[in-house]
């Protein structure tokens, strides 16, 4: 028997609520709306302000990325790489180029996985303050968006130092890096990080501790770790939830291994674990970039010729990572050409994103706001 | 490390360790899939980490590939399933993980594998009617600059 | 010379305000007492409270916006309008016109009538509560013997233009804003209401002019003793959520509703929700000054004579300036520094606990009076 295929028309069924007799009602929250972030579609099923059910409908910025690659040499699926997880655009070439090193037999040196692992640290920083300043937007306080793009701001001015780019950063590359440090790159991180140190208090002061804030998000939307990883959830939402599940430290990449580093816990899952989690995250980032930048040992930035062709053997190979927002994949199936045969990202923010299938329903409207900002969703990489 | 893996396939008619690739790779016949699946769950693999398509138009099959990934033992395992290109059809995995629901959606969207016992087999990114199976290396529409070129 | 300019100015400015028996005749009623000598003087007076009313409503629109966006600014670390005019203080201006000049967008299916009519509704209820406002004795257009009332009353008329704009748009997203709205206006009515009746019961008016005169002695934030404490502050909260400023703001919390109510206004619609707003905040603050801080009265402290001099050497409209300016500044700083409440945790705070608190603060304040403990001559 061939399974039963259905459209979204066969799910726009509302009732009279049991007993009650009041409607439920559709609602379009999005694609356009202030909210999600870019062109997320989730179709609501509302009795009145409460949420029964909830419909994200994809596919808004599905650029066909997984197809392109296929006609792409591996170089140029770095660059791929970068439009999905804008804000993770380093962590997302580095698990490019971690999958073709791997494939092609291309090993490092010390001086390229430091810069690598320190890169990845500040771009974490930077994803996080600008989480930060978007979450108390998504909540009604405006003022912290301006100061988490503030602190954003001048890390950015510094990535566009050294890498020319300042969102799509295509730095990380198979053999190396694109360039070598600016000049100036290590006085102004070490300035960034000392005045970065008072910001996250700064921050804890402004909303952490707001009793509003608090009302807002302790027990709402509380997942547990089973249903967390039932669910495909990674990163900071699986770590809120009791789930110590943190690739940096279970199977170390990088330099990762080297370092001395907490990985913060929640306990009860809910939207305030995920924000407490992402906080103590930047305070850690902080006392790892506040190390690396100190150990960056001398050496090559390149090791392979940039225009030399990269043909990998026959084979599927799979690499993943731990990017700002959960893990990263990359599957690559080759045939032996200088192009993959099939070419797959796992993406942290498609699995994260069905986490809210499963807390909304019972929430209020304004619930889902604080979910959606929880769970940090990056649109373009769930639609590839 | 290894061993019990080994085991497991033993009784398995038809399943085979695809040695090689890393992470390592298993490969079961269609009919065994539900219930090694089951069994490999049991085992500690909690998480489905990701769920994909390799489309084989020479062999005339479509390959499944499921990552499995366990939080306690931190390992990593790969399982394969080859379907017919004709007429792929594949159980559900929903019931063991609940994110197979959408990551099946996105495989019957870009491949057109059919899951029996899926609650809710619809399109994921592209429109409820749109036509042809884009990731199929024979899809052709007028997008595509270079047709004919795989 | 610049001194003696500055002593003539001084000097004139306290000739305005020198009358210090308070008991200037407000507009409408020199207005009353002309019609029967002559009826140009009567026009005159009444030709002098409509243009003052409706400059001042300009006025203070443009100048709460633009210090609305720069303290906004100042908030979050950056500058505000620059650009046009001195500092930007044109901006507001630029942006009105821009406004004026949009399209004029109506959805398709909205309901026309309604629609058009919402805006208009809320501008002429804020209108009518702003003519009661008493900024200083010269400026008073009118003083109605039932003022508080009058304002609670034409107050609701925005309640009324919101419901009517959510509705008429035929876009859920407004009807649900304007329902909250309702819901939300509806609710903080009562403990206002009943936050505004402690002051009515001290003083034994509703007119505002004379709850003004009575507070000669002293404000009655000191005099009413906690009552008065307790009312003020539950008139800060509930005429915060009346304006639907955060924390309140869920009639328009944009990452929620896009805009709330007013999501498919543009243009001059939407201009007029806009200054509405704005006035309001201003009335609210107003009022609570009026009421609780002495409205145009000087500050006095008991005992200090040179110094209540040199504060009565300070024109009435100053003072309603600086407390009205003081409160305002209060609103802007909560509306920059808080998020946004959930809907059934705004209507809980209502009703399980502000609504109690002000009925059990009324009877407090009744006891205060039939014992007789609050003094002539207190404090302040």
């Amino acid at each position: 028997m061939t399974p039963k295929t259905l459209t979204l028309q066969d799910l726009l069924r509302t009732d009279f609520a049991p007993g009650g007799g009041t409607q439920e009602y559709f609602v379009n929250m999005g694609p356009q709306h202030p909210a999600t972030h870019g062109v997320l579609r989730l179709l609501l099923k509302l009795d009145g302000e409460t949420l029964r059910q909830v419909i994200p409908v994809l596919g808004y910025i599905h650029r066909g990325i997984e197809k392109i690659c296929e006609h792409q040499t591996y170089r140029q699926i770095v660059h791929l790489s970068d439009r999905l997880d804008y804000l993770s655009a380093l962590a997302n070439n580095w698990c490019v180029t971690r999958v073709v090193e791997r494939a092609a037999g291309i090993e490092t040196n010390e001086r390229i996985e430091t810069i690598r692992t320190l890169m990845a640290e500040l771009e974490r920083l930077q994803s996080h303050t600008l989480w930060w300043g978007v979450f108390g937007m998504d909540l009604g306080a405006f003022t912290p968006f301006l100061h988490g793009f503030r602190d954003r701001e001048e890390l950015t001015q510094i990535f566009e130092d050294t890498i020319g780019a300042r969102l799509t950063m295509n730095y990380i590359q198979p053999g190396g890096l694109l360039h070598d440090l600016h000049k100036d790159f290590a006085p102004r991180v070490r300035a960034w990080l000392k005045d970065f140190g008072t910001k996250v208090d700064e921050y804890d002061r402004m909303l952490s501790g707001n009793l509003i804030a608090q009302k807002r998000l302790v027990d709402i939307g509380a997942l547990s770790g089973d249903e967390a990883l039932g669910l495909g959830a990674t990163g900071p939402v699986l770590r809120a939830s009791g789930v110590p599940w943190d690739l940096r430290r279970v199977r170390p990449y990088g330099v990762y291994d080297q370092l001395d580093f907490v990985v913060p816990v929640g306990e009860k899952g809910d939207c305030w674990d995920r924000y407490w989690v992402r906080i103590e995250e930047m305070r850690q980032s902080l006392a790892l970039c506040e190390t690396l930048i100190e150990n960056i040992p001398e050496g090559k930035t390149m090791l392979v010729k940039p225009a030399a062709k990269i043909r990998l053997p026959e084979g599927t190979f799979y690499e993943e990572l731990e990017t700002p927002r959960g893990i990263f994949g990359v599957h690559l199936h080759s045939r032996g050409k200088d192009m993959p045969w099939r070419f797959h990202f796992r993406s942290p923010n498609l699995h994260n994103l069905w986490c809210i299938t499963k807390i909304a329903p019972g929430a209020r409207v304004a619930d889902i706001v604080a979910m959606l900002a929880g769970l940090d969703l990056i649109v373009p990489d769930m639609d590839r | 490390m290894s061993d019990w893996l080994e085991d497991f396939i033993a009784g398995k008619e038809g399943a085979e360790l695809l040695a090689d690739d890393r992470p390592r790779s298993l490969l079961l016949p269609l009919p065994a899939l539900i219930g090694s699946m089951q069994a490999l769950k049991a085992q500690g693999f909690d998480m489905l980490n990701d769920h994909m398509a390799v489309d084989n138009p020479e062999g005339e099959h479509i390959r499944l590939l499921w990552l499995l990934c366990s939080t306690e033992s931190g390992e990593l395992l790969r399982v394969c399933c080859d379907l017919p290109r004709q007429q792929p059809v594949a159980p559900s995995l929903n019931a063991l993980w609940p994110v197979a629901e959408w990551q099946e959606r996105e495989v019957y969207d870009l491949f057109g594998v059919l899951y029996s016992g899926h609650p809710d087999l619809r399109r994921l990114f592209l429109e409820d009617d749109w036509e042809g199976w884009p990731l199929r290396k024979d899809y052709e529409d007028s997008f595509i600059l270079e047709p004919g070129k795989p | 010379m610049k001194a003696a300019w500055i002593t003539t100015a001084l000097l004139a400015l306290h000739s305005l305000s020198a009358a210090r028996d308070w008991t200037q005749p407000t507009l409408a009623e020199r207005a009353a007492e002309a019609a029967g000598r002559s009826p140009w003087e009567s026009a005159f007076w009444i030709g002098l409270g409509l243009a003052g009313t409706l400059a001042a409503m300009t006025l203070l629109g443009l100048s709460l916006v633009y210090a609305e966006r720069k303290i906004a600014a100042r908030f979050q670390c950056r500058l505000g309008p620059t650009r046009v005019g001195w500092r930007g203080t044109l901006q507001t201006l630029a942006d009105t016109f821009k406004l004026i000049s949009k399209a004029d967008l109506v959805p398709r299916d909205a309901d026309r009538l309604l629609f058009f009519t919402a805006p208009w509704l809320v501008v002429s209820g804020m209108l009518l509560a702003l003519v009661n406002i008493p900024a200083s004795p010269l400026l008073f257009v009118v003083d109605l013997n039932i003022g508080l009332l009058f304002i609670s009353a034409v107050g609701a008329l925005s309640v009324l233009g919101i419901l009517l704009g959510g509705w008429a748009s035929n876009n859920k997203w407004s009807l649900l804003g304007s329902m909250r709205a309702g819901a939300q206006i509806i609710s903080y009515e009562l403990s206002l209401t009943l936050s505004l009746l402690v002051i009515v019961l001290f003083t034994g008016s509703l007119s505002l002019g004379e709850i003004v005169q009575s507070q000669q002695e002293g404000w009655w934030l000191w005099r009413g003793h906690l009552p008065a404490m307790v009312a003020f502050l539950v008139f800060v909260i509930a005429s915060t959520a009346e304006l639907n400023r955060t924390p309140f703001d869920l009639a328009e919390g944009e990452s929620e509703l896009t805009a709330g109510f007013h999501t498919e206004y543009s243009g001059l619609r939407f201009a007029l929700f806009y200054l509405a707003e704005f006035l309001n905040m201003f009335i609210a603050a107003g009022l609570a000054a009026t009421l609780f801080l002495g409205g145009w009265m000087p500050l006095h402290i008991a005992g200090l004579q040179t110094f209540n001099r040199v504060m009565d050497f300070i024109p009435p409209l100053v003072w309603f300036g600086l407390k009205t300016g003081g409160l305002i500044f209060v609103f802007m700083w909560l509306r920059w520094t808080f998020p946004r409440l959930r809907i059934d945790q705004l209507l809980k705070l209502e009703w399980r606990f502000l609504l109690p608190l002000s009925m059990v603060n009324l009877l407090v304040a009744a006891l205060v009076l039939l014992l007789g403990v609050y003094g002539k001559g207190g404090p302040a």
